[in-house]
């Protein structure tokens, strides 16, 4: 089980011939992705069988990896059979790149990419709830999806993560691999992560992760990572409360931030005095979960919250 | 981005928002000039800068003729204007805006925004004007009246007017209202704004409805398709360091603290900012050196952090992922050389290779502090900046 991705996930990258994409399909490849193709306008017929660097792409079996490459996603699903999409197209053409994969009908699309604007995000948005309500988006500006040893579709660090049946769910990326890592370190495992992204309008929320993760067989806990500017953690607190039978522990970053000062994501922004870490800390405490003071503690704060249930 | 009042009123004239006769001033005798050419009766002289309650800090005056302007413009132009959103060192006033005045009858309060709860626009009102928003908000929110639309469909006549309506537009002014009204939700969407705020907006004794102040900041990822927009910028309304970091594509922003921080990934950034106050010391800044920590953006960082001369010490927390930890040491190790580091550095490597990337920064002869794990480099970092 685990969630969103797993062996079986058949996965293709839009923008596969950029340098970040060629790279970054690289490493997924030799984590064992079930990689099938990449589409890049322009470029169809031809093949992906090395990274930027000139070099082979093995797989964990040892095999070399040449993927075919395709003009539309339309021409990829139907001669591979994707159903899922990796997108590292550049900022103003992400957003129709999220509505081309949508419309050839792939399932999951995890956007990378940073710096989509907001507007091009409130539309595709609009049009991903209309007409493609089965297909699932992460992102953008997020590190991806991963289960360990499984599948992985995204820039996080392979080698961090290992099997296992703690959740992760966050709108940071290298926050996130300080839980994975610290959860790792701890001797356990992670079922699945979730990079949701740090932009204000963005495809899967934590209530959708934290739903998936409550509904997985192999998830016993949840680490749930969020940070300054709007209201998601205050909703997610809700939700747990009414819903969530598994434990959850939390830490939201940026408690020294100042207001109404965009701290690195364009999400990440107290504004109009909303969206305080102390508020979101405050809601998930009354929700019962175990908050974290410290980024250090979320692996302990996590055990603290599996040990409360015994 | 922000820009100007002056600037973002000429762009709220092409969505036909009704503005008083007005034009910018740089000194005292143009200043002037534009009082008389608006007839010389009664004008207002706005001191231009990117901070709200410009009033309250004496940076607006009323003038009754172009001596009382000329009075005006000399006290504000050059002052250092100090609002409740400028922090105490103020701001230096360079430009004036010189406009006519109006028989105000009431004042209003208008604004778009991003709703982000419902991925939608919001277009809020209230009939508290003048007033600091975020004070009404929070004592009185039900003053405050929304309407939300999609792009796709825009705001619809009947919620404009419903909006007028709420806040307490005089009825036979709605009309006029409710076309302000979605002038500004046009502009919103068109210009990729992520706020057009009109405080106030206001009808007159002479039966109009006039934006008597503007304020537009924009959404910094979509720049690159308002090439007019991006001109507007005003680098002297911009802190230095910030504007220079992002030369190098660094999000740097500066912080009241003594200790510099450079880390990867925004959310870490934070998070490290956090740690550092959980353990009794102060953030100098947040800076974000991306998922690329080469030796040319560690150079950099390394360089803005130290131009900020209250830095007593530096925390670099890395979380190396993609970018491995023996590269960034390396990087680190160069920066630190290059620029003769006189201040204590604590490091903290973590991810890819991070045993050879602490063997490398040991042996490096300089005075690096190693750091096993986030508590740890705070500590050390707390402590290095208590015992300078």
């Amino acid at each position: 089980m685990a969630i969103f991705v797993n062996k079986t996930t058949r996965v293709i990258c839009q923008g596969i011939t950029g340098r970040h994409g060629a790279f970054h399909t690289a490493r997924c490849i030799e984590y064992g992705t079930n990689f099938v193709g990449g589409v890049t306008p322009g470029k169809g017929g031809q093949k992906f069988d090395k990274d930027p660097d000139g070099k082979e792409i093995k797989r964990p079996d040892g095999s070399l990896a040449s993927l075919p490459i395709f003009d539309t996603v339309a021409d990829a699903v139907r001669e591979t059979g994707a159903d899922a999409s990796m997108i590292f197209v550049p900022p103003a053409g992400a957003a129709d790149a999220i509505l081309e994969a949508a419309d050839a009908g792939i399932k999951l699309v995890v956007c990378i990419t940073e710096g989509v604007p907001v507007m091009d995000m409130v539309r595709a948005k609009r049009l991903l709830d209309d007409k493609y309500p089965q297909t699932r988006l992460v992102g953008p500006n997020c590190p991806g999806v991963i289960t360990p040893g499984e599948c992985k579709i995204g820039i996080m660090p392979g080698h961090i993560h290992r099997q296992g049946d703690i959740g992760i769910v966050s709108r940071s990326g290298t926050l996130t691999y300080e839980a994975v890592h610290q959860v790792t370190n701890m001797g356990w495992g992670q079922s699945s992560c979730v990079g949701i992204g740090g932009d204000p309008v963005n495809g899967t929320n934590f209530i959708d992760v934290l739903d998936a993760f409550n509904k997985d067989p192999r998830t016993r806990a949840v680490i749930m990572i969020g940070e300054i500017g709007g209201s998601a953690e205050e909703d997610a607190a809700a939700w747990i409360r009414k819903n969530m039978v598994k434990p959850v522990a939390a830490f939201i970053a940026g408690q020294t931030a100042p207001k109404g000062k965009r701290m690195g994501h364009a999400g990440a922004i107290i504004a109009g005095g909303k969206g305080t870490a102390k508020e979101k800390m405050d809601a998930l405490r009354a929700a019962g979960l175990v908050v974290a003071d410290s980024p250090a503690d979320l692996g302990k704060a996590v055990k603290a919250a599996i040990d409360q249930r015994k | 981005m922000k820009i100007h009042e002056h600037q973002a009123k000429d762009i709220l004239r092409n969505y036909g928002v009704p503005l008083l006769n007005g034009r910018v001033a740089y000194t005292v005798d143009e200043a002037v000039q534009i009082a008389k050419d608006l007839g010389g009766n009664l004008c207002v002289v706005k001191a231009q800068i990117h901070a709200g309650g410009r009033g309250k800090g004496g940076g607006v005056k009323l003038a009754k003729n172009a001596q009382e302007a000329r009075a005006a413009a000399e006290k504000i132009l050059g002052m250092q204007l100090i609002t409740p959103q400028t922090g105490p060192e103020g701001k230096r006033v360079q430009r004036l805006f010189v406009e006519e005045g109006c028989p105000i009858d009431h004042e209003y309060y208008l604004a778009a925004v991003l709703d982000r709860e419902t991925s939608q626009v919001c277009v809020m009102g209230s009939g508290a004007g003048g007033m600091d928003i975020e004070e009404v908000a929070a004592k009185h929110p039900e003053q405050i009246i929304k309407e939300f639309f999609h792009p796709h469909e825009g705001l619809q006549g009947f919620q404009a007017r419903r909006l007028a309506q709420g806040i307490g537009i005089p009825a036979a002014l709605i009309t006029k209202a409710a076309a302000l009204i979605q002038g500004v939700a046009r502009a919103f969407v068109e210009e990729d704004a992520s706020l057009v705020e009109i405080n106030p907006l206001v009808t007159t004794k002479d039966g109009r409805v006039v934006a008597l102040d503007a304020k537009i900041s924009f959404d910094d990822n979509a720049l690159y398709r308002h090439k007019a927009t991006e001109a507007l910028r005003d680098l002297s309304e911009e802190v230095p360091e910030e504007t220079e970091a992002k030369k190098y594509d660094l999000s740097y922003i500066k912080l009241d603290g003594n200790i510099g921080c450079m880390v990867n990934g925004a959310g870490l950034a934070m998070a490290t900012m956090d740690i550092i106050k959980l353990h009794g010391g102060e953030p100098a800044n947040f800076l974000d050196v991306g998922g690329g920590a080469t030796q040319e953006r560690v150079t950099a960082a390394f360089k803005i952090i130290l131009r900020d001369p209250s830095v007593k010490a530096v925390l670099i927390n890395i979380f190396g992922g993609i970018m491995k930890c023996d590269v960034i040491a390396n990087g680190v190790i160069a920066a630190a050389k290059e620029l003769s580091l006189k201040v204590p550095v604590v490091v903290r490597l973590e991810g890819t290779n991070v045993e050879k990337g602490r063997e490398i920064l040991a042996k490096s002869g300089l005075k690096l502090l190693p750091a096993t794990d986030m508590t740890d480099a705070a500590t050390k970092v707390v402590k290095a900046v208590k015992g300078a």
